[in-house]
């Protein structure tokens, strides 16, 4: 039996989660099949800025989760080729006011006690760090593990990497089951793909795969903008961003909402990110969010008034109502794993995502991390406060 | 004598007013309507720009907007469409050096 045929695992996604499941289940000896309905990185993954960051999450799962995955992406970082541009370049995160930043205080020293590195930084030393900043901040919080790749290429060497069978421009059309309802591949337009376990990496789409497989997930889109610079050079060290990002990353609010992150890259131009606003699937442009990414970018950084956006670009947030992922095995459906709903931390959280999934897949303990709760079930005994939010 | 049958000829165009732009600090002769790229063209000029990574020669290459390796620095402000942009008595056009931004750097 051909290896492409019978793999141990169908990962559905090449996105970074379906990547990072697939490498670390390669290198947990198990053969595997990744198929994807688009190409690599498709979908949220080549829609993101590629942030790997610990500033922005509260002490809890998701943080257990970012800080092993930061170890993870320092490792493979060593093993991937060099154009997924991982940068080890720190976050600040600067508070506008003495009232902002008694509160970042109170967030770094939680932040702290579970494992964060978080330095203080005075007012008078944030130029120090980013000579282009504004004046009059009353202070920042410098954190040296917030680091950055370029995802799209992540993902795709991540994937190369992995050994995995890769079947792009193949929509996964049903979950084959044997009599008794335990999963037994997957099929697709083009062929049948059997293997004892299936893993839903599909992003956003995690909640139709749920229900391929006769199944819930509440999986929604999150939209996000991005707005893209001409190309400079390296104005911007850090991921910068003001301290209210950290309470829209974690509103519950379905209104537009924006604080940007700002920060370079290689190649030249600076990102700006990111929008939050809960539209569906709305892909139509926002000159709003951009009016407003632009504003708030300027204010950060005022050298950028003077320079040109090139073009922005969107994409579709997968959230979960308690923001957390869903990751591992789902008990309502024997065969069928679940590695989807990062919300906007899909590329941070993908190598643990992969490892606890590599982990479950072999039945070995997982390592570092409680996957108890991401636990894909967990939604049946509480209310879906994510599609009540969702109703247009 | 056979007349020249340029395109202005053609189309029975006439030169507008004669002005002075500088390249380099260099003054170049240029003509109301022409655009940078034109002046610098009609000077015998083909680059005015080097990328950013490994400082290659650049100039125009499609002439019409799309593809924005005509970029060059008009006074003072980088990355001007040099195809695209009218020339105007006294513009400095100096060549830019990559992203024509080094001052920003950090």
């Amino acid at each position: 039996m051909s290896k492409s045929q019978s793999p141990d695992a169908v990962i559905i996604g090449a996105g970074v989660v379906g990547a990072a499941c697939a490498y670390y289940a390669g290198r947990a000896g198990l053969s595997v099949a990744v198929v994807d309905r688009g190409p690599v990185a498709g979908g949220t993954t080549g829609a993101g800025e590629g942030n790997l960051l610990v500033s922005d999450k509260e002490p809890g799962p998701e943080l257990d989760l970012a800080l092993l995955s930061v170890r993870l992406w320092r490792d493979l970082a060593a093993l991937l080729p060099a154009d997924v541009e991982y940068e080890a370049k720190g976050g600040l995160v600067v508070a506008p006011d003495p009232t902002a930043l008694k509160a970042l205080r109170a967030f770094a020293e939680g932040q702290r006690a579970a494992g964060v590195e978080a330095a203080e930084v005075p007012g008078d030393g944030l130029r120090a760090l980013e000579p282009h900043l504004a004046g009059g901040l009353a202070g920042g919080f410098h954190y040296p593990q917030d680091s950055q790749v370029q995802p799209a290429r992540a993902a795709a060497r991540l994937l190369a990497a992995s050994g995995a069978a890769v079947h792009l421009g193949e929509e996964v059309t049903g979950i084959l089951r044997t009599p008794s309802g335990a999963v037994r591949g997957v099929r697709t337009a083009r062929r049948d793909l059997t293997a004892p376990a299936v893993v839903n990496a599909a992003g956003t789409w995690g909640g139709a795969v749920a229900a391929l497989a006769g199944t819930e997930l509440p999986v929604r889109p999150r939209r996000g903008f991005v707005l893209v610079t001409e190309p400079l050079p390296r104005v911007v060290r850090h991921k910068v961003y003001a301290a209210d990002y950290v309470a829209d990353v974690a509103s519950g609010s379905a209104a537009l909402q924006s604080s940007a992150v700002v920060e370079g890259t290689p190649a030249g131009p600076v990102l700006i990110g990111a929008t939050r606003e809960r539209v569906g699937f709305d892909r139509s442009p926002s000159t709003e969010a951009l009016r407003r990414l632009a504003a708030q970018a300027a204010a950060l950084f005022p050298v950028l008034t003077d320079v040109r956006a090139l073009r922005a670009y969107h994409g579709f947030r997968p959230y979960l109502p308690d923001h957390l992922p869903a990751i591992g095995p789902d008990p309502r459906v024997p065969g069928l794993l679940h590695a989807c709903g990062h919300e906007g931390a899909g590329i941070g959280l993908a190598p643990a995502t992969g490892l606890l999934i590599a982990a479950a897949l072999t039945g070995e303990p997982a390592g570092g991390v409680d996957p108890a709760p991401f636990r894909p079930e967990r939604f049946d005994d509480a209310p879906d406060t994510g599609r009540r939010e969702n109703t247009p | 004598m056979r007349r020249r049958r340029t395109p202005r000829a053609l189309v029975g165009g006439r030169a507008g007013a004669a002005f002075t732009v500088t390249f380099d600090g260099r003054p170049l002769p240029a003509l109301d309507g022409q655009s940078v790229a034109a002046v610098l063209w009609s000077a015998g000029i083909l680059t005015w720009r080097t990328t950013r990574n490994a400082g290659a020669p650049r100039g125009v290459f499609c002439g019409m907007g799309s593809c924005f390796d005509c970029l060059v620095t008009v006074n003072g402000r980088p990355n001007r469409r040099a195809c695209l942009t009218p020339a105007r008595p006294g513009d400095a056009v100096t060549t830019q050096e990559g992203t024509g931004r080094a001052d920003l750097a950090v």
